[in-house]
């Protein structure tokens, strides 16, 4: 019934030759060696053309720019012919009951074999009204596609852990779609996520047939296994201890560290420093700012920006663990000065209460 | 209150017809000893260092970072410092079981009538001031043995959460130990938060404790300060025994 990828391709008007350069890229993107290409070629050739529905809940659709922006013009576009994107509330040509229908046929015509890709949190308060779409809420939408989705992947910061909408006290119940579904679901985090790292997970899955190894919080291992703080060029200068001061400094301009300046590279997981954004032109850090973690499960928790360590709850924006703690630390170190110097006053009828007990015991 | 009145000479007097009778004490066996002052240099390194990787001081002027080094020796004396600290509590855990009755590992927890109304009196004697001479314990007073209980505790927060922390920069066994920390407490701003936040309860606890040490030492009058060093403490003989 389906279209090869070959066959799609050739009906675009690629040639053999960009079919071949495509099935390069793609075998370099999902981390195997040259000479697997073949397979690639060959499997591109036999293999139909997966469905992919794509799903849009509470969000902003900045993972979907992301998506479209991947350096790799040749993997980009032959990508988005490749797939055969049956549903998408951003991208696709129909509307209202035929956006629908399209969304139906695929679960009824598709069963297990395609491929749901959510951008979005779910809210759950108030049974999910927060988000409707055709009139049903996102969680039954998301329940009644997951369930015969040959994979699921969560696109963003907000499908994987909730986003910004799930910052406390969270309204509306925002949930990550891992919470809500029964399958295993692969997390891309980031807000966005790179749009590199996007196509390579989605290759990976189409040249493979399943997905890449995840770590425990669901991401693809090649993409977050590494700190933002041990792939920057910037490192050498935080082990040195050269640190901005303030964004204006003479430090600022000689590309010292941001650590000082909040960076949360050290505590955060993304392929930020390696692959670079906007083909490879620069990153964040690179920019100039710090990295502000939005890759992390709860970054928007976990602010201000500019200070590396959050506030602490119940103090205020502006207090530290620091601050509480020398508040703490000074009113011991009093507590302690009061007590020794009432100690020292009482000190001549203590001694004297002292040695009279003796005398009285002996 | 009619001591109120003694006078010096009285004291004197009081003191010089009074034949009180103390008896040495070995109460610190030397591996607490050894616990007790390795323990203490970890700590200060730990909580200095630590400090510093939280608020890293500018160092003389701007140089070329391949010239110096030293945020990364604070991070490692850190990290080094952490695993002294980490197997010499481990250490005082067994000698807990193995050790005399005085560092037992039960005088940490007050589940005996005898032991909370030490409590009781313990807090007169420090914080009331109102009875200033009771029986105290010659080992641990219960209510120190017991916040040792809690710094126990957050001894071990430290450590899990460090070896958290340190997972990600190590793939040696002992810190992977501890990885799955970090998605249970939400990510590593968090787990780097509180790891952080407890330092403070350290400086507080070292403050408490140092006085304490002191004011006890005073009070009570039989070497509380150079207990720790040499071990040995004075019980007062009962008459009659």
């Amino acid at each position: 019934m389906g279209q090869t990828i070959w066959q799609s391709m050739q009906q675009k008007g690629y040639s053999r030759r960009e079919f071949i350069q495509f099935c390069t890229t793609a075998a370099a993107a999902a981390g195997l060696s040259s000479s697997a290409a073949g397979q690639v070629v060959s499997a591109f050739e036999k293999k139909e053309k997966p469905p992919v529905v794509w799903m849009h809940f509470q969000e902003c659709t900045g993972c979907s720019e992301s998506f479209i922006r991947a350096s790799h013009p040749i993997v980009a576009d032959a990508l988005l012919d490749v797939l055969s994107l049956n549903y998408s509330e951003t991208l696709m040509a129909p509307s209202g009951f035929a956006a629908e229908k399209s969304l139906d046929d695929t679960i009824k015509n598709s069963k297990g074999k395609y491929i749901l890709v959510v951008e979005g949190a779910v809210p759950t308060q108030e049974n999910g009204v927060y988000c409707m779409v055709a009139g049903k809420t996102a969680k039954s939408n998301l329940e009644r596609v997951a369930a015969d989705a040959a994979a699921v992947i969560a696109w963003g910061a907000c499908a994987s852990f909730g986003g910004v909408q799930a910052a406390k006290p969270n309204p509306t119940g925002a949930q990550a779609i891992s919470r809500l579904v029964n399958q295993p679901v692969m997390n891309v985090p980031g807000c966005p996520p790179i749009a590199d790292v996007m196509m390579s997970v989605v290759t990976h899955i189409l040249v493979l047939g399943r997905t890449p190894a995840l770590d425990d919080q669901g991401r693809p291992k090649e993409f977050y296994g590494r700190r933002v703080h041990d792939t920057c060029y910037r490192r050498p200068n935080y082990d040195a201890g050269l640190f901005v001061e303030s964004f204006d400094d003479e430090n600022a301009r000689k590309g010292y560290c941001l650590y000082k300046m909040g960076c949360k590279g050290p505590v955060t997981y993304n392929a930020c420093a390696v692959t670079k954004w906007n083909e490879g032109t620069s990153y964040p850090i690179q920019s100039g700012h710090g990295c502000i973690g939005c890759s992390e499960a709860g970054f928007w928790d976990n602010g201000p920006f500019y200070q590396h360590l959050a506030s602490f709850p119940g103090f205020g924006i502006e207090s530290t663990a620091d601050t509480v703690g020398t508040a703490v630390g000074v009113a011991t170190l009093a507590g302690v000065a009061a007590h020794a110097i009432v100690t020292n006053i009482r000190k001549r009828s203590v001694i004297a209460e002292v040695h009279a007990e003796d005398h009285k015991e002996s | 209150m009619s001591t109120h009145s003694t006078g010096v000479r009285d004291i004197f007097k009081a003191n010089g017809s009074g034949p009180v009778e103390y008896r040495r004490v070995y109460v610190w066996e030397m591996p607490v000893r050894a616990y007790h002052w390795i323990n203490a240099i970890a700590l200060t390194l730990l909580c200095i260092t630590g400090f510093l990787i939280g608020h890293p001081v500018k160092l003389g002027p701007a140089q070329e970072a391949y010239q110096q080094y030293w945020f990364g020796w604070v991070r490692v004396l850190h990290f080094a410092a952490a695993y002294v600290y980490v197997f010499n509590f481990a250490a005082r855990l067994y000698w807990g079981f193995v050790g005399n009755k005085y560092a037992k590992w039960k005088n940490f927890f007050p589940m005996t009538r005898k032991q909370q109304r030490e409590i009781v009196d313990v807090v007169k004697t420090d914080v009331l001031q109102v009875k200033m001479h009771g029986e105290i314990s010659t080992g641990h007073n219960s209510l120190a043995a017991f916040i040792y209980f809690f710094t126990f505790l957050a001894f071990c927060f430290q450590t899990v959460t460090g070896f958290a922390l340190y997972s990600s920069v190590s793939s040696s066994w002992l810190p992977q130990m501890f990885k799955w920390i970090v998605p249970l407490m939400g990510g590593e701003f968090a787990v780097r938060f509180w790891h952080h936040t407890f330092l403070w309860f350290f400086v507080t606890f070292v403050i408490v404790h140092i006085y304490l040490a002191f004011y006890h030492d005073y009070i009570e009058g039989r070497g509380t300060i150079s207990s720790i060093v040499g071990g040995w403490k004075f019980d007062r003989e009962e008459r009659g025994r």
